[in-house]
């Protein structure tokens, strides 16, 4: 495989990696959400987000033509070959965290999958323009709660401005570039990243300031690492759980 | 022996007869999610689309399609996924839409958001301040005093909706 195609791969993964992974973590809610509604709409985000990490893995894994699909990406690597960013892996700690996460990830997702519909990538194009009809919906359902939970009670307040302040630092990794994201760039295929993060942070501002909620400062030092495999402790518990049958009874199928 | 090539027109009858499996009131050929189909001599070659990427449907559909050209003789079956022009509600058929209402199935009120190639307008898209939906009609009294209950239904490409004049709750399809 050539390097181009080898940067490719990597970027269709995080791409995989970071749909598959917080559709687990909102997996995690099934059957035990705050109300029927909020517990509907988690799983169907989670299931939107699977779909569009079968279309990403299915990609990659005919680009790179090891013989790895789909489930083998998802359940055959271990935690230093996850490539998502370190914000969806978070726990989904009370439902302040739950929400704003998705709220940070979604504004990302959306502007990052709206600008890959204009790729020079004709299949990753095709998938973009498939998921972001998905991720519109969900971003307007999570800025909507953002706003009635940051503009609600002097609780919900309170928990909502905590969330956003312990989950900034891993707001900036998503747009900290490195060599394969600037390949990615150079090819045409991905947005730059100053134009991507000036779109997040006027929306996330927008959301924030409706919500009655400080924005933390942009500049604030952030966390880095899970686009090169160095993940927070949080991972490997998610896919423990996600991987077990196939630990346990590796090849097995029904 | 050899069976006769299939006719195109023909096919797209036979499909027109298979359910969709969540809302078996509709046709897929109704849903619009048949893209194509090509005959081929024996072989026929139908090309489909998802409604939602993660659409748990969309293998059962893949099923329903082999066995009900296999019930007219057609061995040879390929199924092809497309995703682009990725399907919208503006795909549903007319006739689909007057069958979702008689089910009980608010159809989609507007046409939905062409959001490729809007790169400037996708901040607007999402932004709280853009223009509010259009009233859903209660397909039960035909009302427009209706609200949204929950963004997310039994399916995903349904909202829960009820009519603040008859009472009824409904489901809506949601505009995508």
């Amino acid at each position: 495989m050539d390097a181009k195609c080898e940067a490719k791969c990597a970027y269709l993964l995080r791409l995989g990696d970071n749909a598959l992974v917080l559709s687990q973590r909102l997996s995690e809610l099934c059957g035990k959400g705050p109300a029927l509604e909020e517990d509907m709409a988690l799983t169907n985000v989670a299931l939107d987000l699977l779909g569009q990490a079968r279309l990403w893995f299915t990609h990659a894994g005919e680009l790179e033509n090891r013989g790895r699909d789909e489930d083998a990406l998802a359940y055959l690597r271990d935690a230093h070959d996850f490539r998502n960013l370190l914000l969806v892996e978070q726990p989904n700690g009370n439902y302040a965290h739950t929400l704003v996460r998705q709220f940070f990830f979604d504004t990302w997702h959306y502007f990052q999958v709206g600008a890959l519909t204009q790729s020079s990538d004709q299949r990753i194009a095709g998938i973009a323009e498939k998921s972001l009809k998905e991720i519109t919906y969900h971003l307007r359902r999570s800025g909507d709660l953002v706003v009635r939970l940051g503009d609600g009670t002097a609780l919900s307040h309170a928990y909502t401005q905590t969330a956003v302040d312990e989950l900034w630092m891993y707001t900036g990794e998503a747009f900290n570039y490195d060599e394969i994201d600037l390949q990615m760039v150079a090819q045409g295929i991905a947005p730059a990243a100053e134009g991507l993060r000036a779109q997040w942070l006027a929306h996330v501002g927008d959301i924030l300031a409706e919500a009655t909620i400080t924005m933390p400062p942009p500049d604030a030092w952030m966390q880095k690492g899970g686009k090169a495999g160095r993940h927070t402790e949080h991972l490997g518990y998610l896919l423990a759980e996600m991987q077990f049958l196939q630990r346990a009874y590796p090849g097995a199928t029904w | 022996m050899i069976a006769a090539a299939h006719n195109e027109a023909t096919v797209w009858q036979w499909l027109e007869e298979i359910p969709d499996p969540e809302i078996p009131v509709i046709s897929i050929v109704d849903l619009g999610i048949v893209r194509a189909v090509q005959a081929d001599g024996d072989a026929v070659t139908v090309t489909i689309t998802p409604t939602y990427s993660g659409c748990p449907a969309m293998q059962v559909i893949a099923t329903a399609v082999r066995e009900a050209l296999a019930e007219h003789g057609v061995e040879q079956v390929r199924i092809v996924t497309q995703l682009s022009p990725a399907w919208t509600t503006d795909w549903l058929s007319e006739a689909g839409k007057r069958k979702l209402r008689g089910y009980g199935i608010a159809p989609p009120v507007q046409q939905a958001v062409d959001l490729s190639g809007l790169r400037s307008g996708l901040a607007a898209a999402v932004s709280r301040r853009g223009p509010a939906a259009p009233a859903v009609a209660c397909p039960h009294c035909g009302s427009h005093h209706t609200e949204r209950t929950s963004q997310f239904g039994s399916t995903p490409c349904k909202a829960l909706y009820r009519c603040r004049d008859c009472r009824e709750p409904f489901d809506h399809f949601k505009c995508h």
